[in-house]
């Protein structure tokens, strides 16, 4: 008996590997069985555990189980990439931030096209979804998703050590005031790692008058950006804990739950962590202030964190859309911020009655910075991820005690780059 | 049953294995290759075209990721072998000659390796959190000032080393301590007769006769050193800290990948670093060779 060949044996691999190829591609066509779940890809978040216990609501409406998946925002994203690439049809719904990567999604013709159904539905109200949400899930002019979780940049601060500043002068005063290092405690933590930094920066750079990106053009080395990089490094740099550069949302929130430190600026959505006694010793300790001013005044972030899109390979489109149009109806809003997470509908903000589960000083603080914010916490790019992380130098540049001008200039430069391949991609 | 029938038969035994090398590996490093000439970004289904060799060029003129990556991944791998190897050696032959409580000592010798990267990396974080970690509590206790650990820029990739070795160090003993177990006892009684000391055996009988094991635990573990990826990425995220201090390749092309969608100046990235693999493994091979003869 003869051996294979080296020919016969490629031959072989070639074959077997094809056919084992082509056996993996493709759905199977027709209408799909009532007892198959509608999938959905959702991140690890208060509003998913909310919704999660409402499920059997729109189970019984659809006739089909629901099945949610949690991940982290990271896990979630990678999930997409790979799972996307390869036209998968076992995602249904896709819980996405609108801000991150929608506009990506949509160029790559992942996220269905929702205008049709948003506006062609008086009773779903698309116009009573708040302004900066409503604009922040369209893209050239298509509806990709609809916002289901709102945040703004707040002001957390330890009441039993110090009043809230209403200007930033004013933090920063105080936190080099109470900051004490031999003590254990530190002026102020948040967010100085590099790419998770920069949203919340972003309160700091409009309320000093500048913008990422005006026009077209960078503007990260204008003197307002210069000056806010600055600040924010005397501030989460000098009166910060150690190891603040490489801290984001993980590492910062432990700190200040803690009771180290008498200052944190971060997003509002995350205060159930800092209240709750599993996770914070200070619960009963921690104030809430709208964000303080800066020379162009108090002009905070105000987005919308999370949406909901439908997978545009998905076999149960219309399925999808119930879903979404429930998940984000006023009525489930309604009940969801009541329970005490930001939703985006104006009517429901204007019911007092939805505030009743906040702690009243954050209700107010919510509404001012609603009132100032700005819809956007990020540059408006396809590429994010490498916008942020451009921007992110000078920040770490300051945090870390370095020349934050000559970080600028040469970030300003790195963005205008950036900034015209972006446009390439757009226009591809 | 005929000569015919027996080559079909084995042809079908074989198929599956085929089958299953074909998907699992010779198709996506064809497919990653066949992307690094692409212009491939924000999805891989999408249309695509040819761009030469731009992606490499991309690659190997970028001064302020791609080659401070390659350094890391570089000095990450002959730092932390190294240590293992010198560390593995030692406790080797502490353990080599039988002992009181010697099964319990290999017992928790192997714990480390038992545990999944992810898990040591947050273990990790907790214990060397700058603020609330125990490290600089025991570091304060003993009067030493207290470090910043992974929070640093500059003390990452050092601690990362560190973790490594923890980790590893365990493997190249158990390694050595089975090549050492093989080698006859004759040598080293004769050296010892004829007045050889310890190091004088040891650096002239039992290191040499060694050296095949040694060599074969060196490439096994600077192969998966250089590949080093959950460890860092779960304890620095993407782009491996503020400042990149800890990107390696491996997390360059992930953050290329995922965070940027440039899948072909990714794919790019992972060819320059397979070749680097294929050619550490061919220098050690032959170092390997050199030994055995």
């Amino acid at each position: 008996m003869t051996s294979p060949s080296r020919r016969d044996f490629l031959a072989l691999l070639a074959t077997a590997t094809g056919a084992a190829a082509l056996g993996g591609c493709g759905a199977p066509a027709g209408p799909v069985p009532r007892d198959t779940p509608l999938r959905v890809a959702a991140v690890n978040h208060v509003w998913t555990k909310a919704l999660k216990e409402r499920i059997p609501e729109i189970e019984s409406r659809l006739g089909r189980p629901v099945s949610i998946s949690m991940l982290t925002a990271d896990q979630l994203s990678s999930q997409y990439n790979v799972k996307l690439n390869a036209s998968a049809t076992d995602i249904d719904v896709m819980m996405l931030r609108p801000l991150q990567e929608q506009a990506l999604f949509s160029r790559n013709g992942w996220l269905a096209d929702l205008t049709a159904l948003v506006t062609g539905d008086r009773d779903y109200r698309w116009d009573d979804v708040q302004e900066a949400p409503r604009s922040a899930s369209t893209v050239n002019g298509r509806v990709r998703s609809v916002p289901v979780v709102t945040e703004r940049s707040v002001l957390y601060y330890r009441k039993d050590l110090v009043d809230p500043p209403g200007t930033l002068d004013e933090l920063l005063a105080s936190a080099r005031r109470l900051h004490d290092p031999a003590a254990g405690r530190y002026g102020v933590v948040g967010r100085g790692q590099r790419t998770g930094a920069v949203t919340q920066w972003s309160s700091f750079l409009y309320s000093f008058g500048g913008d990422f990106v005006v026009d077209g053009r960078s503007t990260i080395a204008s003197p307002e950006a210069i000056a806010a990089y600055t600040y924010y490094g005397e501030l989460i740099g000098r009166t910060g804990p150690p190891g603040v550069a490489n801290m984001s949302l993980e590492q910062a929130l432990p700190v200040f739950g803690q009771g180290k430190a008498a200052f944190y600026a971060d997003a509002d959505s995350v205060y159930t962590s800092l209240l709750d006694p599993k996770s914070s010793t200070v619960g009963d300790k921690i104030g809430f202030a709208p964000f303080p001013a800066g020379p162009a005044g108090a002009r905070p972030y105000n987005v919308p964190s999370w949406s909901l899109g439908i997978n545009r390979y998905s076999r149960l489109q219309d399925d999808a859309w119930q879903f979404l149009r429930w998940a984000s109806s006023p009525a489930t809003v309604a009940a969801i911020q009541t329970a005490g997470i930001p939703g985006a509908r104006t009517s429901v903000w204007a019911d007092p009655a939805t505030l009743a589960g906040f702690p009243p000083d954050l209700a107010a603080a919510m509404e001012v910075n609603a009132r100032n914010g700005v819809g956007s916490d990020r540059p408006k790019v396809l590429q994010v991820g490498r916008a942020r992380d451009i921007v992110g130098g000078p920040l770490v540049a300051g945090v870390l005690g370095q020349p934050v001008t000559p970080a600028a200039q040469e970030a300003d430069a790195a963005l205008t780059t950036f900034l015209a391949r972006d446009n390439l991609h757009r226009e591809r | 049953m005929g000569t015919a029938q027996h080559r079909r038969l084995r042809w079908i035994m074989l198929a599956p294995a085929l089958a299953f090398v074909g998907l699992m590996i010779i198709f996506p490093l064809l497919f990653t290759l066949n992307l690094s000439f692409s212009d491939a970004f924000g999805a891989v289904n999408a249309d695509t075209t040819f761009a030469g060799t731009r992606n490499y060029t991309d690659a190997l003129t970028d001064t302020n990721r791609f080659w401070p990556a390659l350094w890391r991944t570089v000095l990450f791998t002959v730092v932390a072998v190294v240590l293992e190897t010198v560390l593995g050696l030692a406790l080797a032959m502490l353990m080599r000659k039988p002992f009181r409580g010697m099964r319990w000592a290999r017992t928790v010798l192997i714990v480390p390796l038992l545990a999944t990267p992810v898990a040591i990396g947050v273990l990790w974080l907790l214990v060397l959190d700058p603020t609330i970690g125990i490290a600089n509590h025991v570091l304060t206790a003993i009067g030493l000032p207290p470090q910043e650990f992974l929070g640093s820029v500059s003390q990452s990739l050092p601690t990362l080393m560190l973790i490594d070795v923890w980790q590893w160090t365990p493997m190249m003993t158990i390694i050595l301590l089975a090549g050492l177990s093989t080698l006859p006892t004759d040598p080293e009684e004769a050296a010892t007769v004829d007045g050889a000391g310890p190091w004088q055996r040891f650096r002239h009988v039992i290191l040499p006769m060694l050296g095949p094991t040694l060599a074969a635990a060196l490439v096994l573990r600077s192969v998966d050193a250089l590949k080093t990826f959950d460890i860092i990425y779960a304890t620095k995220g993407a782009g491996g800290g503020s400042a990149f201090e800890a990107e390696t390749l491996n997390v360059l092309a992930y953050g290329l990948t995922f965070d940027y969608q440039e899948y072909a100046l990714a794919s790019a990235v992972l060819v320059l670093f397979t070749a680097l693999i294929v050619g550490v493994v061919l220098l050690l091979r032959r170092g390997v060779g050199r030994d055995a003869t």
